[in-house]
């Protein structure tokens, strides 16, 4: 259990922030949308950009290790193109709907929201009918 | 201490927030050399409870080794309590006058103190349904294209890959489509 510690609270501080940051808004998703502000613009930007020049540093670290001991790769996606923009395309209609992608629907939930509660159950069912009808998409 | 209470009540600027979800990027590959995304945990949650009987092959692996993942999104509901509950901040989202005058334009009612609208999210079978329908459409999406906003917006474009663009696209044409056309008529 212990060496799950560190994955539990690295989620905590990523929920914490997600509803601190108002990210798990419908009213700013709205809002991000319509180009009418530029919060979440600046919350995605500049994750990126941290998340980037961390990487690049990581590059540059002589001996790179994780706390697991095992070593430090930068993760790569597997090549494609259809799937990503036709998923991208489905998904990214239920977030401009709803206003919550998967990350806010776990931090939503963790409010106590019944609705979320119900996006969850929604998306549960849609990944399994992914998974049971993936041999008929193209990919 | 009042400072950091009052602190931790009030929502947080876009330049706290965004760097600590892109050291998210980093922190799990220090961890355990883990890639950052939460929407693999839909999948992971199917494997645990499909029964034998079903057998979709996609959910047919040791879904234990991603017991590390689950834990993150466990977190992740842990710091929504925290946020939303613990740390609640009263006051409503404040949104910009161009947003407010949208709202007011649709019939929607201002934002009060709640994260999202009431008109949509009030238990009735009508509400219900359509935030079941949109959740079918994130879980689908998300899986088909292998990742969601973390795992391609933020870890993809962190270390520069190629189908994260492709899926960027798609997510941010399929938000328009539903902000712009959808949601205006989504209540009348």
């Amino acid at each position: 259990m212990r060496r799950y510690l560190p994955y539990l609270l690295a989620g905590t501080l990523f929920g914490f922030v997600l509803i601190k940051s108002e990210a798990a808004s419908w009213y700013r998703i709205q809002e991000m949308f319509h180009f009418q502000n530029f919060h979440m613009f600046g919350i995605l930007f500049s994750a990126i950009a941290t998340g980037m020049l961390s990487i690049q540093i990581i590059k540059r670290m002589g001996d790179r290790r994780s706390l697991e001991g095992v070593p430090i790769e930068i993760p790569s996606k597997p090549p494609g193109k259809v799937s990503y923009i036709a998923g991208g395309l489905i998904f990214g209609l239920g977030w401009g709907l709803i206003g919550l992608c998967p990350g806010p629907i776990f931090a939503l939930v963790g409010t106590g929201s019944l609705g979320a509660l119900v996006v969850l159950a929604g998306a549960l069912h849609g990944t399994w009918l992914y998974g049971a009808l993936r041999q008929h998409l193209p990919h | 201490m009042d400072t950091l209470i009052a602190w931790l009540h009030a929502p947080w600027p876009w330049y706290v927030a965004g760097p600590i979800i892109g050291l998210m990027v980093p922190m799990m590959l220090f961890i355990g050399n883990r890639s950052f995304g939460v929407s693999s945990n839909l999948r992971h949650l199917c494997a645990i409870t499909q029964p034998p009987q079903v057998g979709v092959d996609f959910f047919k692996y040791d879904w234990k080794e991603h017991t590390w993942s689950l834990m993150f999104v466990i977190g992740t509901a842990l710091g929504g309590f925290l946020a939303g509950v613990v740390f609640a901040n009263p006051e409503p989202v404040k949104l910009s006058l161009a947003a407010q005058m949208m709202l007011a334009h649709w019939g929607f009612t201002q934002p009060a103190g709640n994260l999202v609208p009431e008109e949509l999210f009030h238990p009735s079978v009508r509400n219900y349904t359509l935030l079941f329908a949109c959740g079918v459409l994130v879980g689908f999406g998300t899986r088909y294209a292998a990742g969601c906003t973390s795992g391609h917006a933020i870890t993809g474009l962190s270390t520069l890959q190629l189908p994260s663009v492709y899926a960027i696209l798609g997510i941010f044409g399929g938000g328009l489509i539903a902000s712009w056309l959808l949601v205006p008529w989504m209540l009348k």
